[in-house]
């Protein structure tokens, strides 16, 4: 029973219906903002409003909605360690998936998904 | 105390309840999966230009509405998790059934929007960024159902006052599946 009393003593400033309402409030107009953002057609105005504000919101509903604000340490380093895990396939793959040429290699069929784009094809739907 | 319970439910060298530690693990193995997915979204797009003319026919509104959907939900979740706590068991079996309702919704609008891609054409064999739309949001669809049947299950509990802290649990993988959405709406609906 008292493992389930868990260390959360500071939780009680983040804790309550009132605040999370306020937290929820502040997730709504992110998401306003995301969908906004775009349509004023800058790249970089649609980097920061979509993909920024998700990174925000991400993080706002892992902090105070899954109390990770008052969690041990122990599972934010096994967090790490996951998107530590994700960053490695990205590296150990980007360089092959994102070229489609290489020294004596080449990945025909990207080739020729481009090329039927550049060509009009028509579309298979 | 406990003399039905079992010896790993109460064992905790990290100081971390088992059940609460065990679902942190299953986040962590969640955030391989889908982080895969994302990776292989950010490699594609940046490839093959073409992506976003495909991407350009996804329905915005109903993106939204469903991260609308998904984040009420959460606020739902964390409320039956609150009155848990409090020992309040009739609200917070309200609250769980109610983000089983925004579940439910959730899953309404993504098989009308579903059906509508198809019937015009867009399968999950017709084109790269289709292939990756019907993937990365079907494997979100079937955590958001594995979620309701857990939660339908734990509310029964609650009901009878069984188990409270399993609403806490449920809760965490729910805000899980709720950021998977947060990260696929800009991706799938946005970056057109």
């Amino acid at each position: 029973m008292a493992e389930h009393t868990h260390a959360h003593k500071d939780e009680h400033e983040h804790h309550g219906p009132r605040f999370y309402f306020k937290i929820y409030l502040v997730l709504l107009v992110l998401l306003v903002v995301s969908i906004i953002g775009p349509e004023l057609n800058n790249r970089v105005l649609t980097l920061i409003t979509a993909f920024g504000i998700a990174i925000v919101k991400a993080l706002m509903v892992a902090a105070y909605f899954m109390h990770l604000k008052v969690e041990k340490k122990y599972i934010w380093y096994m967090l790490y360690t996951m998107l530590l895990m994700v960053f490695l396939f990205f590296l150990g793959t980007a360089a092959d998936v994102m070229k489609s040429d290489g020294n004596n290699w080449t990945n025909e069929s990207a080739h020729r998904l481009i090329d039927q784009h550049k060509g009009n094809a028509p579309a298979e739907h | 105390m406990g003399m039905q319970t079992p010896v790993a439910t109460g064992r905790s060298v990290t100081g971390i309840p088992t059940g609460r530690l065990a679902v942190w693990w299953i986040v962590g193995s969640e955030i391989v999966i889908f982080g895969g997915l994302l990776m292989y979204y950010i490699m594609l797009r940046n490839k093959f230009d073409f992506w976003s003319e495909s991407s350009a026919h996804t329905n915005t509104f109903a993106g939204a509405l469903n991260t609308f959907i998904l984040l009420t939900s959460s606020l739902f979740i964390v409320m039956a998790h609150y009155y848990a706590e409090q020992k309040d068991h009739i609200k917070s079996f309200k609250y769980i059934w109610a983000t089983i309702g925004g579940g439910l919704c959730f899953l309404l609008v993504k098989s009308m929007e579903w059906t509508f891609e198809i019937m015009s054409g867009y399968t999950i064999t017709s084109e790269l960024f289709w292939s990756f739309y019907y993937t990365a949001a079907g494997i979100h669809a079937v955590h958001v159902i594995a979620g309701m049947v857990i939660m339908g299950i734990i509310s029964f509990d609650v009901l009878q006052r069984k188990n409270m802290h399993r609403v806490e649990l449920i809760g965490i993988y729910w805000h899980f599946v709720d950021i998977v959405w947060i990260f696929l709406f800009p991706l799938l609906y946005i970056a057109k």
